[in-house]
């Protein structure tokens, strides 16, 4: 990932062009519509979103999409945290380019944090409603991201990989081996759930119905969503853009690196542990076994299938990585009737290849990372 | 241009694979109603591993259930009771949301499961609030009895129970006075190992932890320090694949005590993974009778069934399995009802006499362990039942 | 912390803790070839390896071996053992070679961003061990008793065995043929071309593709001599055995300076050694989190690693 000394060409020099197929996608549409059809669609969709719950109600269409062998609301809740975790490392390494492998570091400060202040077994014995714990959890998360970000964000690239790798692993560890504070495998049980009663005084969190969590996940989902949205568009966005592009450059000409760097390692890390909140809150049990590596690898290539350095993208690769697998639950192939299911990481492996082979951007690449890529594709990899 | 096409038709080639996979699409709800006697058309559950790595166990506890399933439907009607099965493959992770799809079939009004610590502490909230009455004949973590559920059923010993019997096979029948302790970490692996350390007080020479199944291979420095403690019995928390690979590094550095370990390594597997002769006189504690001394036909039945032996536990699912069904027969046909006629009767099966107590317990007087030896063909035969002191 | 236990068993914790570090370091070499050349960490080099100790076993299993038979004598244990190397370093090799023309080489083709290299290693890796899950029913698999375990040396409470000393000095030999390699011969140039600058090289009329392939074959081989290795000191296999012990030979890779051949030998064995007295002062449980935290200590006083990065030799 170290720029390779090219002489800038006159080609380099000259502004990047537009996008090959010019505006014609439907992006481009939709960025050409009038404010209050543009309002109008997104409100459409919101609502759409809101509504996929009862998507099994819809005929034909409906029982296609739901998954068989799990709960379709479970399911949609389990979406809606990978895509908040996908938003939050498109952030990492999307717009800041860093690449973080522990990313599941993050989700599991914001887990245990609230396991900590909430659930009877924690040694603390606070007791506090799970609304309480979100902020304090959520802050926590935000200085653990600072406190690895600090000594390791002056390391290049791909040691900043194992680095961050390293973290997970080792918070993985020390919740394991410390059956005392962090209970390790028996984990914290009872964690409470968001709060509110239905009319009849069962909880509306309950156990039967999952659609209340995976609304709540939708709306921090949009939250989030317009939180970096504004962010990437403000200075720091820029800075980061600059960071991406060529380090040495943004740092002459006066962005401080380190300091954007250490900016989009707390963001990251602060929507991970919002992720980690709700999983708390959703599960009500929390043990050293959530936290395995592969899930920080596979919401990673959930990002990059995506389209990294895009909202639009992280959301997409965010809702496959937790769809395809649950989807193939229960599934029986046509010729010989045997479940697919055993095969679904297979599967899904080879979805990963090709999507990156036919569409080495992502499934919807970002434009502006697209214009850069154009720029340096001479010194990114001469063939 | 090319390249665009060659893009578009890519985006398609993913979607198609997608598309495809979500086309193909099960019907296994084979709803056939065709009930005939009184009292059919009610539905049982198994719910527990039934792929990953840890599914034999799992199968052994479905197949035991099936066969008390298909007996009863052959006296009462052909589809009587139907037993759905959910496959939890024994993760945490996994046991939520297919929790969530069980109870959402109504008609379920009993389960046999879960298998394991791990996921019972996952899903059984689940079932719990759902009301449904579940009987598990395998999840031996102690807590999950003190957790308030009301639907919560343990038809064997919990680890409370294991732990001093194993540490008292060690000192009553070993006769060791030099005692290494180690364990993985799990929940299960250390609270046994716990119990042991602290039944055997004195006896302990040295301890260690290890990583969990999958995470650690080379348990060299585990071996250094057990060969050096110069213990003459070694017990192991923990799981089947690790105990195996440590009885073997055991073996290799010329290790010659014993390796005791609890009911997680009463598996083939620890033979395969040690190989037959490091294996062998290798001791298990399991809060179960020999499969193979379960009265009446069930052994040969089982055979004749599903051609294999019965495994562990196979026989205490068998029994969960007709607890349940007997609760039915008389006209228990509500999860209400049916708790209610776990929580009061008893019943006798082949395996064990069943009577819970108001957590969920097996009632103390009920509870049995046994003591298993590892024969040199890689076999698991009943050593003796485990002394009480 | 266990000071007294950690110094008693000084001696046994080190030799067992070399034997190890053998195998880390034969296995970071894949990684440290792959990344001097292409910048690229190779995910999936880890399947690399189990399709190594896979091959091994099915290889012995051809000849009734299995972890009940009977150790062969020593002429047949020879016989085996090399026949098992050769079929493991060319299944290893051939599937590097294989995962190169799959998952890389189409990128490479579309001038896809680095990120993207790395996912479909993931995706590749993830087909490899899954589909050898399946095949196996996620069972282990034994290994054979192939080498006799009775120590040949003896001192204190120390003991050696035959296979530590092979798993050595195997490592060692291996290093030396690799370095002579990349060093001295013409293919060597033309790796130590392309790491240097793949534009020139090209320039000169080095084949850049075939180099690629060649490296990765070179790391396949070494995957699969350490594959056999690990199964005679592990005593089994299973198909997702290869992840953690990936990331073990990857941070060895880092720690002496990834890209260089001597600091995986180095970073190995350090690794092994730190792992194992971490093991002995903290419990087993620690010996992965101890290499971590060493991997960050050194790498905030040596950012490229403790050797630096070098394939190149000119790299700076």
């Amino acid at each position: 990932m170290t720029t390779v000394d090219v002489p800038p060409t006159a080609e380099a020099q000259t502004p990047a062009p537009l996008p090959r197929r010019k505006r014609n996608g439907i992006r481009s549409w939709f960025a050409n519509l009038p404010w209050p059809a543009r309002t109008g669609i997104l409100v459409a969709v919101v609502a759409a979103a809101y509504l996929l719950p009862y998507t099994a109600d819809v005929p034909v269409i409906g029982p296609q999409i739901i998954t068989t062998g799990t709960d379709w609301r479970t399911t949609l809740f389990t979406v809606s945290y990978y895509i908040l975790l996908s938003l939050g490392l498109n952030v990492v390494v999307g717009y800041a380019g860093l690449l973080d492998l522990g990313y599941v570091g993050f989700f599991a400060v914001g887990a245990y944090t609230v396991s900590l202040l909430s659930s009877p077994d924690s040694l603390w014995h606070t007791h506090w409603a799970w609304l309480e714990t979100i902020p304090v959890a959520v802050a926590i998360a935000m200085l653990s991201g600072l406190i690895l970000g600090w000594p390791t964000l002056r390391l290049r690239g791909d040691y900043l990989a194992i680095v961050t790798l390293g973290f997970a692993e080792l918070i993985k560890i020390i919740a394991t081996s410390t059956p005392g504070f962090l209970r390790g495998d028996t984990g914290f049980t009872r964690i409470p759930a968001p709060p509110g009663h239905h009319a009849d005084g069962t909880p509306l969190f309950g156990v039967r119905d999952s659609t209340p969590y995976y609304w709540v996940g939708l709306t921090l989902v949009i939250v989030v969503i317009f939180a970096i949205r504004n962010l990437d568009r403000s200075r720091v966005g820029r800075s980061w853009l600059a960071i991406r592009e060529d380090e040495e450059a943004a740092e002459v000409m006066g962005v401080r690196t380190v300091k954007f760097k250490l900016w989009a390692f707390a963001i990251g890390a602060f929507v991970g542990g919002l992720g980690g909140v709700m999983f708390a809150g959703f599960q009500g049990f929390v043990n050293s076994n959530t936290f395995v590596l592969q899930f920080s690898i596979l919401v990673l290539a959930g990002v990059v299938m995506g389209g990294s350095g895009n909202i639009a993208g992280a959301i997409l690769g965010g809702a496959l990585i937790a769809y395809i697998p649950e989807r193939l639950r229960g599934v029986t192939d046509p010729i010989s009737h045997t479940d697919l299911f055993q095969w679904r990481f297979v599967m899904f492996g080879l979805v990963i290849i090709l999507v990156m082979i036919f569409r080495p951007q992502g499934l919807i690449p970002s434009r502006r990372r697209a214009m850069e890529l154009r720029d340096r594709r001479k010194e990114a990899a001469p063939e | 241009m090319r390249q665009g096409l060659v893009r578009a038709l890519g985006g398609v080639a993913v979607l198609a694979v997608i598309a495809g996979s979500a086309a193909c699409n099960s019907t296994k709800d084979t709803n056939s109603s065709s009930s005939g006697g009184k009292n059919c058309g009610y539905e049982l559950a198994y719910f527990g591993a039934l792929t990953g790595s840890s599914a034999n166990l799992g199968v052994n506890i479905e197949q035991g259930a099936a066969l008390a399933v298909e007996q009863y439907n052959t006296k009462n009607g052909k589809n009587c009771i139907v037993l759905k099965t959910f496959d939890s493959q024994g993760s945490e992770q996994v046991a939520p949301g297919v929790a969530r799809q069980l109870v959402a079939d109504t008609k379920i009004i009993g389960i046999i499961g879960p298998p394991f610590s791990g996921e019972s502490q996952a899903a059984d909230p689940t079932f719990d609030q759902a009301g449904i009455p579940m009987i598990t004949p395998s999840a031996t973590r102690p807590s999950l009895s003190t957790s308030n559920w009301k639907t919560f059923h343990r038809a064997v010993a919990n680890d409370n129970a294991q732990g001093p019997a194993a540490a008292n096979y060690i000192k009553s029948v070993l006769k060791a006075q030099k005692v290494f302790v180690a364990d993985d970490q799990s929940a299960y692996g250390s609270g046994l190992a716990n119990i042991v350390k602290s039944t055997l007080g004195p006896l302990v020479v040295g301890s260690d932890h290890t990583q969990g199944d999958g995470q650690q291979t080379d348990f060299s420095p585990t071996v250094t320090k057990i060969v050096s403690s110069g213990a003459t019995a070694f017990f192991y928390g923990g799981y089947y694949q690790n105990a195996g690979l440590l009885r073997k590094q055991l073996t290799a550095q010329g290790w010659k005590g014993v390796e005791v370990a609890g009911d997680g390594v009463n598996d083939p597997g620890f033979s395969k993974a040690a190989g037959n002769a490091a294996a062998a006189g290798s001791i298990v504690t399991c809060p179960c009778a020999p499969a193979s001394q379960a009265k009446g036909s069930f052994v040969a039945d089982y055979k004749a069934r599903w051609n294999q032996d019965a495994g562990t536990y196979s026989d205490v699912a068998f029994d969960a399995a007709n607890f349940f069904l007997q609760g039915i027969s008389a006209g228990n046909t509500t999860t209400t009802k049916l708790n209610n006629y776990i929580n009061t009767n008893s019943y006798t099966g082949i395996a064990n006499t069943y009577k819970f107590t108001s957590t969920g317990e097996l009632d103390p007087s009920l509870l049995k362990v046994w003591a298993f030896k590892f024969q040199p063909d890689g076999t698991v035969a009943p050593d003796q039942e485990a002394p009480k002191s | 912390m266990n000071f007294s236990g950690l110094i008693h068993d000084f001696g046994p914790l080190t030799v067992t803790g070399l034997a190890q570090g053998a195998i880390y370091a034969l296995f970071a070499l894949g990684y440290t070839l792959v990344y001097g050349v292409l910048r690229l960490i190779n995910f999936a080099h880890s399947e690399v390896f189990i399709m190594g100790t896979f091959a091994c076993l099915i290889t012995w299993g051809f000849f009734g071996l299995d972890q009940n038979s009977a150790q062969p004598s020593v002429g047949g244990a020879i016989g085996y053992l090399l026949l098992g190397l050769a079929v493991a370093a060319v299944v290893s090799g051939l599937t590097a070679l294989l995962v190169e023309l799959v998952a890389y080489r189409p990128l490479r083709r579309r001038n896809a961003p680095p990120l993207a290299f790395l996912i479909t290693a993931i995706g590749a890796s993830t087909v490899i061990s899954e589909t050898i899950g399946v095949l196996t029913h996620h069972n282990p698999r034994g290994v054979p008793p192939m080498i006799s375990t009775k120590p040949v040396v003896h001192f204190g409470n120390t003991d050696i065995t035959g296979l530590q000393i092979l798993m050595v000095v195997l490592a060692l030999a291996l290093m030396v043929l690799l370095e002579w390699f990349v060093g001295r011969t013409r293919l060597g140039r033309g790796i130590r071309a392309v790491a240097q600058s793949p534009d020139g090289a090209a320039l000169m009329g080095v084949n850049k593709n075939r180099v690629i392939s060649l490296v990765f074959l070179l790391g396949g081989l070494m995957a699969g001599v350490a594959a056999v290795m690990y199964v005679l000191k592990i005593g089994d296999t299973r198909y997702d055995q290869g992840f953690t012990l990936g990331i073990q030979a990857f941070t060895a890779a880092v720690l002496g300076g990834i890209g260089n051949l001597r600091g995986a030998l180095v970073g190995g064995f350090l690794l092994g050694l730190v792992g194992n007295y971490g093991s002995g002062l903290f419990g087993t449980a620690w010996h992965d989190a101890v290499g971590f935290v060493i991997l960050v200590v050194i790498l905030m006083f040596r950012p490229t690693g403790l050797l630096g990065e070098a394939l190149g030799k000119a790299r700076a």
